[in-house]
């Protein structure tokens, strides 16, 4: 009886150190792919580093003929629109979360909370064809020209609705890219707004307190570094946004001088331009991929990090 | 039994396929892509031979055949003949295609709109920036032209359609040459400039907006029957794309005047001739690694230059006039080792 439990013992030993040898290569596969593409993509970006230094970040130029080449262009389109988009689509999520988790009925929650999950689900394509078939044109007709004829010729803020007025620029990217990012944001709020213990909220609306005092003295100061984080994946993802800002951005390699300028982002350029690039042009892409890649890692490590500190800080 | 007769049939063309088919490769430009595949479709059915081209751009092409992973390379742009001596190369035109300016403007019919190639320039890059100014005006008496500015919208990706056209305008503007130059793609000096994807994405931008003013090649300004502009040739005339007038640039074009054929036929000579027309090319090696397949490459090619004129004709290319196949099978195919 007993060498024979031995045994069994001793094969579901190996049998665990063997599943946790595999699992454990399982994950280092991600991380060795990881350090690849950096590596590779750091590789290829050299010769450009190399010719411009450090003022490949802030040169403004992007001149394929006479290869000159720098990002500053590509950056400010690629933060302007995702900066653009966060400005809309914060508050609204925020709307939606509160809404859901506090004032609405309980029917409704869970179709609601489906259809915002649904909208996140749809194609980038989608919405670039969207913007520029059906949201462009009107964007035009109805908002550029009327404000344009409305603020052009306001100190200070007239230069913002300068420039041409066809439907396609750094603000209308902007705003389908708020469509894009406004039901992650959304649901990670709700996420987040439905950890708040019950028993604080109850006690809150026990002592008298109105919704919006609950919202903005118990729920909001218990999940303040939840929601940033949501805000920050929202922006990870309108940060590295292909098709739909390719379609609406108007794909001009100049600096934008008012909102309604054409630009280009850095994933739009990549896209736009890599099937067809040669020699040194193919490096500065690269050197473009790579700037991506670490905007993107230094915003998706500062949303890890702030939704470690909240759980941390509620002691969960 | 219909079930086991049709497996029968399946496993002997499949053992067919495998045991005598090498299948030709082919990579490069998207321009000739469609034509490509019509041809080598129909030569399927006729010998049983397929040809796989992927169409991954004119650069790509060049890569491919460079690093031997195809059997032959397509590129838009022709390739310098001291590259390739280098690598030991030959190169030919296949097909021949044009590039055409269009317009978004109320009122105008195909063709009804003209201009000549250093104002068409000079509305590239901004310098005319209405459509009623004084130089278009001057080009077109008795019509009325509006108040607008104009959109400029070009590809945003790189291509053989833009390096066809800025080569026409280098050609025929020397403010143009110094200070944008020609590729498949440049910087766009035009403050109003946008950026469309593909040949679909400048015609959909163009139809859009309105005073917008594009280039498009020439399939898709049939297909979306856009308006197009008529533009002076290198003989002072006024001339409207079709197949015809591609035709007749190439028929005055000195193909052999460059190695390589490489010739530009932008600003052709010729009454009748499109200054904007261009052809594709096809790259392959004179020694091949793997001399059967590449024999069947030019056999394809043999067939297509003979049988595939009408299918060219209905993709609204132009097939190369018979003289210069002639010509092309004499010197530059015998270069090939069989």
């Amino acid at each position: 009886m007993r060498p024979m439990m031995e045994t069994i013992a001793r094969r579901q030993r190996i049998q665990d150190v063997l599943f946790h040898r595999v699992t454990q290569v399982f994950s280092l596969l991600v991380l060795v792919a990881l350090a690849g593409i950096i590596a590779s993509l750091f590789i290829n970006a050299w010769p450009t580093f190399q010719k411009f230094g450090v003022r490949f970040l802030w040169y403004v130029e992007w001149d394929i003929v006479n290869e000159e080449f720098g990002a500053a262009i590509a950056i400010v389109g690629t933060l302007a629109s995702a900066g653009i988009a966060l400005v809309m689509a914060v508050p609204l999520a925020f709307g939606i979360a509160l809404f859901l988790t506090e004032t609405c009925p309980v029917w409704l929650r869970r179709p609601m909370g489906t259809a915002i999950e649904l909208l996140a689900a749809v194609p980038s394509i989608i919405y670039g064809m969207f913007g520029l078939f059906i949201f462009a044109p009107l964007f035009a007709d109805y908002f550029q020209m009327p404000i344009q004829k409305l603020m052009a010729g306001m100190p200070m803020i007239g230069f913002l609705f300068g420039g041409p007025t066809n439907g396609m620029g750094i603000l209308a990217a902007g705003i389908v890219l708020a469509f894009m990012v406004l039901p992650f944001v959304a649901a990670v709020m709700r996420d987040v707004f439905e950890i708040v213990p019950p028993i604080l909220r109850e006690s809150a609306y026990g002592l008298g307190c109105t919704t919006w005092e609950v919202v903005h003295h118990i729920v909001l100061p218990y999940t303040q570094k939840g929601v940033v984080g949501g805000i920050m994946l929202g922006l990870g993802r309108a940060l590295g946004e292909t098709m739909a800002v390719t379609f609406v951005i108007g794909n001009a390699n100049r600096m934008p001088t008012s909102l309604f300028s054409p630009g280009t982002s850095i994933a739009a350029t990549l896209a736009n331009e890599f099937g067809e690039a040669a020699d040194f042009h193919i490096s500065a892409l690269y050197a473009l991929g790579f700037l991506l890649f670490v905007i993107t890692f230094v915003v998706l490590a500062l949303a890890k990090w702030m939704i470690v500190r909240a759980e941390k800080a509620k002691g969960v | 039994m219909k079930i086991k007769t049709l497996l029968v049939a399946v496993g002997i063309g499949a053992a067919a396929l495998t045991s005598f088919a090498a299948d030709i490769t082919g990579a490069g430009a998207t321009f000739p892509y469609p034509m490509y595949a019509k041809w080598a479709e129909a030569y399927k059915k006729e010998t049983g031979i397929g040809l796989n081209y992927q169409s991954i751009g004119s650069s790509g092409g060049l890569k491919q055949i460079r690093a031997k992973t195809v059997t032959f390379g397509a590129s838009d742009a022709p390739v310098k003949g001291e590259d390739l001596d280098r690598d030991g190369m030959i190169q030919f035109p296949a097909i021949i295609g044009g590039t055409v300016p269009v317009v978004n403007l109320d009122g105008f019919k195909p063709g009804e709109l003209r201009v000549t190639g250093p104002v068409l320039a000079e509305m590239f890059m901004g310098k005319v920036s209405k459509w009623n100014d004084p130089k278009l005006t001057a080009l077109n008496p008795g019509k009325t032209l509006p108040d607008q500015a104009i959109t400029v919208v070009h590809r945003a990706d790189g291509s053989g359609t833009t390096f066809n056209f800025t080569d026409y305008l280098t050609a025929v503007s020397k403010d143009w040459a110094d200070t944008v130059g020609k590729g498949a793609a440049v910087k766009w000096p035009a403050a109003s400039s946008v950026g469309g994807k593909g040949n679909e994405g400048v015609a959909a931008n163009v139809n859009r907006v309105k005073g917008a003013l594009g280039y498009v090649e020439y399939a898709y300004v049939k297909k979306n029957k856009m308006t197009f502009m008529q533009l002076q040739n290198a003989n002072g005339k006024f001339v409207s794309p079709d197949d015809v007038a591609f035709a007749a640039a190439a028929a005055n074009a000195d193909w052999f005047s460059v190695p390589g054929m490489g010739i530009s036929m932008v600003n052709a000579k010729g009454d009748t001739a499109w200054p904007i027309s261009t052809a594709s090319f096809i790259l392959m090696y004179k020694q091949p690694a793997d001399k059967a397949t590449s024999a069947e490459a030019l056999k394809f090619f043999d067939w297509a230059f003979k049988n595939g004129k009408q299918m060219a004709a209905e993709l609204d290319y132009v097939p190369l006039p018979d003289s210069l196949t002639a010509q092309i099978r004499s010197k530059v195919w015998t270069l090939v080792q069989k």
